[in-house]
């Protein structure tokens, strides 16, 4: 079975953001870019079922700039085998980036889809269920435990509840949460070896999918801030300011 | 305007999460339909019928839609969204599993987690676990839009809408409830609690956490956890609070050995006060709280729940 790994740049986890001063967006330039942490733990899903032998193929696929042949060169460090970037720039909407993989998804006919939830960069929590919907797949979203058996894909959902176990009809799109697995790091021989594998460009013009936005970004603004208030040295204090200042106990 | 609000339930009873749906439907215009779809759900579309604004509920009640699956719920939203001007569901897992599914078939590009609206097509939102806030205008004939919840107030009780059937969930065959294992608590639900008492990785284990619980009990609160503690096993993964987990604005959080992590903070920082009790006085968790306390938890907790008695009114 192929499995396709859908996997996007976003600014590093641990980057504080800032807003640009124009208000137009947040600042891009020289910040420092990575794999998105929900990505990688798609990517590592993937690599254990073809190290398993559930799997005899992993495609990582991109959708973006060009520098987002770094981030795909990652996904093929962890371990897989080859990669696609539909190069596009800016990052277009999740509808769009979902009509995308669709493309490839026809193309390459894999049996698994498996991406993160969520971007870190917009949160939007759509792609993964977009794709599935396009393609009229099963979806299993914010999944932390999978499992195949036969032509049923098993899994465990994190839901606001507690946990959610859904038997899914093959071929699948699954959507990770941060508990499916621990992401491998890629090791200095396996970077080197990322540089030689196949990394196929394509375009949406090519695929014939309109990425236009149907989104206006007017502004983007820092939220409002919150200062720090005051130090309590004591339980009692505490007690009499939630009690008698702020009156919330 | 006329908007559809998705209802989420248990086919007995209404989430609280349509209720904050339902108002921020309400600053949209006054034609609100609730949709109730599952299996045997009178009883949840009789309690939408008591919501005040709401015109009319529509009911599904099909053994397909009993679980709320994706696969099943996505026609039935998309055969009724011609009537609407917006598609409203809440930024839950529910609501986030199931809406990006109908606005994909329905090719409108859905706007995710909106804390307010400006506009009938204007709406702002929150990026960057918080970090930012994007102000997105929708070009879609349609909207479909998940709400967070914390940011609308609950609507209140004392409508009598009329119920309605309606019929359009499929049986689509592609996947199958298999069960759940939800956390059972006598205490308030995390999202619409009034105190959250929360811990982090200096809990150091289970058993400790048991400290927070009886704190917790003591102000009649939730508990909650960053994502260290749940990663480490000291709780489920339901207890998680921050940009990938629940998004929650209590009253007063009590953030108890939590670092505060812009992750964790995401999830939290819109909570009217802010307590932080952590004994690395550099915690950032300091830099957002109201009231910060350095003190080892280990003391300060038993010390806490010494005080709350004392001072018992």
């Amino acid at each position: 079975m192929k499995v396709l790994v859908p996997i996007k740049r976003v600014i590093d986890a641990n980057i504080k953001v800032r807003v640009k001063a124009d208000n137009s967006g947040v600042e891009l330039n020289n910040v420092k870019m990575a794999m998105n942490p929900f990505c990688e733990i798609a990517v590592e899903e993937a690599i254990r079922m073809r190290e398993s032998g559930t799997a005899d193929e992993v495609i990582v696929v991109a959708v973006g700039p060009s520098q987002s042949q770094e981030t795909l060169r990652t996904g093929l460090a962890m371990g897989a085998d080859r990669a696609i970037l539909i190069e596009t720039d800016p990052i277009p909407e999740p509808l769009a980036i979902a009509k995308l993989l669709k493309a490839v998804a026809e193309k390459e006919d894999p049996g698994m889809i498996i991406l993160g939830k969520q971007a870190i960069d917009g949160d939007n929590n759509q792609t993964g269920q977009m794709l599935a919907g396009l393609l009229n797949w099963s979806i299993g979203s914010f999944v932390s435990k999978l499992s195949i058996e036969g032509s049923t894909v098993k899994v465990t959902r994190e839901v606001d509840g507690g946990l959610e176990n859904i038997d899914l009809a093959a071929p699948a799109v699954i959507t990770v949460d941060l508990r499916l697995n621990e992401p491998r790091y890629a090791s200095l021989p396996n970077i080197m070896k990322a540089k030689k594998k196949p990394l196929d460009t394509h375009t949406p013009e090519e695929l014939g999918i309109d990425v236009s936005p149907r989104l206006e970004v007017l502004r983007v603004l820092e939220p409002p801030g919150r200062a720090a208030g005051v130090r309590v040295e004591s339980a009692d204090e505490l007690v009499e300011k939630l009690r008698n200042e702020a009156k919330v106990i | 305007m006329s908007i559809l609000v998705i209802g989420e339930h248990d086919n007995t009873a209404l989430r609280p999460s349509t209720l904050n749906v339902v108002t921020a439907a309400k600053a949209l215009g006054s034609d609100i339909d609730v949709l109730i779809a599952g299996s045997d759900c009178q009883g949840a579309a009789d309690e939408a019928a008591t919501i005040a604004g709401v015109a009319r509920v529509l009911k599904a009640d099909d053994a397909a839609l009993s679980d709320g699956l994706a696969e099943n719920m996505a026609p039935l939203v998309q055969s009724l969204a011609g009537n609407y001007s917006h598609v409203l569901a809440p930024a839950t897992t529910y609501g986030k599993n199931l809406l990006p599914r109908a606005a994909a078939i329905l090719d409108v590009q859905q706007i995710s987690d909106i804390s307010g609206i400006e506009s009938e097509d204007t709406f702002v939102r929150p990026i960057y676990a918080g970090n930012a806030m994007a102000t997105v205008r929708s070009n879609d004939a349609l909207k479909l839009i998940t709400v967070r919840t914390t940011s609308f107030e609950a609507a209140e009780f004392g409508g009598a809408a009329p119920v309605e059937d309606v019929s359009g969930g499929i049986d689509a065959q592609l996947s199958t409830f298999a069960g759940e294992e939800l956390t059972r608590s006598e205490r308030p639900e995390l999202t619409t609690a009034d105190i959250i008492v929360s811990g982090g990785r200096g809990m150091q284990s289970s058993e400790n956490f048991a400290m927070l619980e009886t704190l917790a009990d003591k102000l009649g609160a939730a508990v909650g956890a960053s994502r260290a503690a749940v990663d480490a096993g000291y709780v489920p993964n339901d207890y998680q609070v921050g940009q990938t987990g629940k998004v929650v604005a209590p009253n007063v959080y009590i953030a108890v050995g939590i670092s505060g992590a812009i992750q964790h903070l995401a999830g939290m920082k819109d909570s009217k006060i802010i307590v932080a009790i952590n004994k690395d006085e550099e915690a950032p968790i300091f830099q957002v709280a109201d009231y910060g306390w350095v003190a080892d938890l280990f003391e300060a907790i038993p010390q806490l729940e010494a005080a709350l008695g004392a001072n018992a009114s």
